[in-house]
């Protein structure tokens, strides 16, 4: 069972004038939010996206863009703000 | 080699002996430890333990290089975290494989929060494909990281500053023979995470243990007080507010995708008024001077309780993304404490008038 969780809520963008159809992001989503459209990485399950940046990061092209973090609850309580990005402030004694 | 990290020879360090060290094997870069694919009483224990917020920041390996079987130069290497069960489910799985295990330093952390918090990273596993001699030690160059581990590591960097490709194999250990035998093809199903009922289950305990202690506590020091006369405090007025702790912590995430909502604090909220109301009736607080008062209390504490543990469920589950646990989170805290400071001052109320 696939779970989804807020709708229209996720960062995830991508320019697909820089895509050039190599498929990483496809093998590093854990959600199977991507797909390949006419040689070009698409959006299929934006909602599915949690924000793990992993697609992102592992884009060379620099196609995708997303405001990664961590989907937890008391992160962001005990989280501290810097520059205007959460940093987990858990003391390692979270996840 | 990269990065300006230059190793004088014959320097790797040797990994000490541990109890799930079984051999050593000697290579170009000194005696690798052997480490076998069968788990023993001792290794499941320990998981157990971790489970349960046992020693949990304490269950390690020392990274380096590993190997399980009798690989040589042109085995498998698989990348790990030195957390010990991610180590221990790695190597259960090469069970028939013969391969090489790189442990990173992710300081006790499990691959996928790890690469989250940026120590199962593209810089460690650079320095860490330098510190053990991987390239004397393999006379390929591929090394095969668990997906979840792409949160922190870019491949193409990896290879710009190590020479080392990187392949993501399956999100969970248990699929690498059937990835193997593809030829390091994963099928879709393999880079899914999932969060079915038993991963849900797994998590609960970590959930409920934090809050085991504060509820004895304070469960106990009512109780004794009432004792002495001084309060009144009898288990029926306490299991209400238990309950409604057992609500978010466990049966919410149990239930999870059964319940109406995708907010996780509307969920808990749903099934603690559920509760709320059987509490009320059970306790049978209509029937008490005061009656109406004591259950509108209940209805604005106990719902709420379950929503904020919830919410707390947000960290453990694999789908809830920043933005959406921010805005949740951002909602849902003003309401929860102004349910329950509203129904605490009804409570008051309720005992003076």
């Amino acid at each position: 069972m696939k779970h989804h969780y807020l709708k229209d809520v996720v960062t995830l963008q991508l320019n697909k004038d820089k895509c050039t159809g190599c498929g990483i992001c496809l093998d590093v989503c854990p959600q199977e939010v991507f797909l390949l459209e006419n040689k070009k990485a698409a959006i299929n399950d934006r909602d599915a996206c949690m924000e793990c940046g992993a697609c992102a990061i592992n884009c060379q092209f620099e196609a995708i863009s997303v405001q990664n973090g961590v989907g937890c609850a008391s992160a962001i309580i005990r989280g501290k703000m810097v520059d205007g990005e959460l940093v987990c402030d858990c003391g390692g004694d979270c996840c | 080699m990269s990065m300006g990290i230059r190793i004088p020879e014959n320097l790797y360090p040797r990994i000490p002996d541990a109890a799930w060290i079984t051999g050593r094997r000697l290579t170009a870069v000194g005696d690798i430890p052997v480490v076998p694919t069968q788990l023993t009483y001792a290794d499941i224990i320990g998981s157990w333990k971790a489970r349960w917020g046992i020693n949990r920041m304490h269950f390690t390996v020392v990274p380096g290089l590993y190997c399980a079987g009798n690989p040589d130069e042109s085995s498998p290497v698989f990348v790990t975290a030195n957390y010990k069960m991610s180590f221990d489910h790695l190597r259960k799985a090469l069970d028939g494989i013969d391969a090489w295990i790189m442990v990173l330093d992710t300081r006790g952390i499990n691959v996928w929060c790890a690469a989250g918090k940026g120590t199962f990273a593209t810089g460690e596993l650079v320095k860490r494909i330098a510190l053990t001699g991987l390239s004397q030690v393999v006379s390929h160059r591929t090394v095969i990281l668990p997906q979840l581990g792409a949160t922190g590591v870019a491949a193409h960097e990896v290879r710009k500053q190590s020479g080392f490709k990187v392949v993501f194999g399956p999100v969970r250990a248990e699929d690498i023979m059937a990835f193997m035998k593809a030829d390091m093809k994963a099928t879709r199903a393999m880079r899914q995470v999932r969060f079915d009922c038993r991963d849900r289950i797994i998590l609960t305990p970590v959930e409920l243990t934090g809050l085991l202690k504060p509820i004895l506590i304070i469960t106990l020091v009512l109780l004794i007080a009432s004792l002495t006369g001084v309060v009144g405090v009898t288990w029926a007025d306490i299991y209400p507010y238990i309950g409604a702790v057992l609500v978010g912590t466990v049966l919410t995430p149990i239930l999870l995708p059964w319940i109406p909502g995708r907010p996780f604090a509307l969920k808990g909220w749903l099934l603690g008024m559920l509760w709320a109301i059987t509490a009320i009736y059970l306790g049978g607080y209509w029937g008490r001077p005061n009656g109406w008062l004591l259950s509108a209390s209940l209805i604005l504490i106990l719902p709420a309780i379950s929503a904020y543990l919830a919410l707390q469920f947000t960290g453990a589950s694999t789908y809830t993304s920043f933005s959406g646990v921010k805005k949740e989170t951002k909602a849902v805290i003003p309401a929860v404490i102004a349910s329950i400071s509203s129904g605490l001052i009804i409570w008051i109320i309720a005992l003076f008038i």
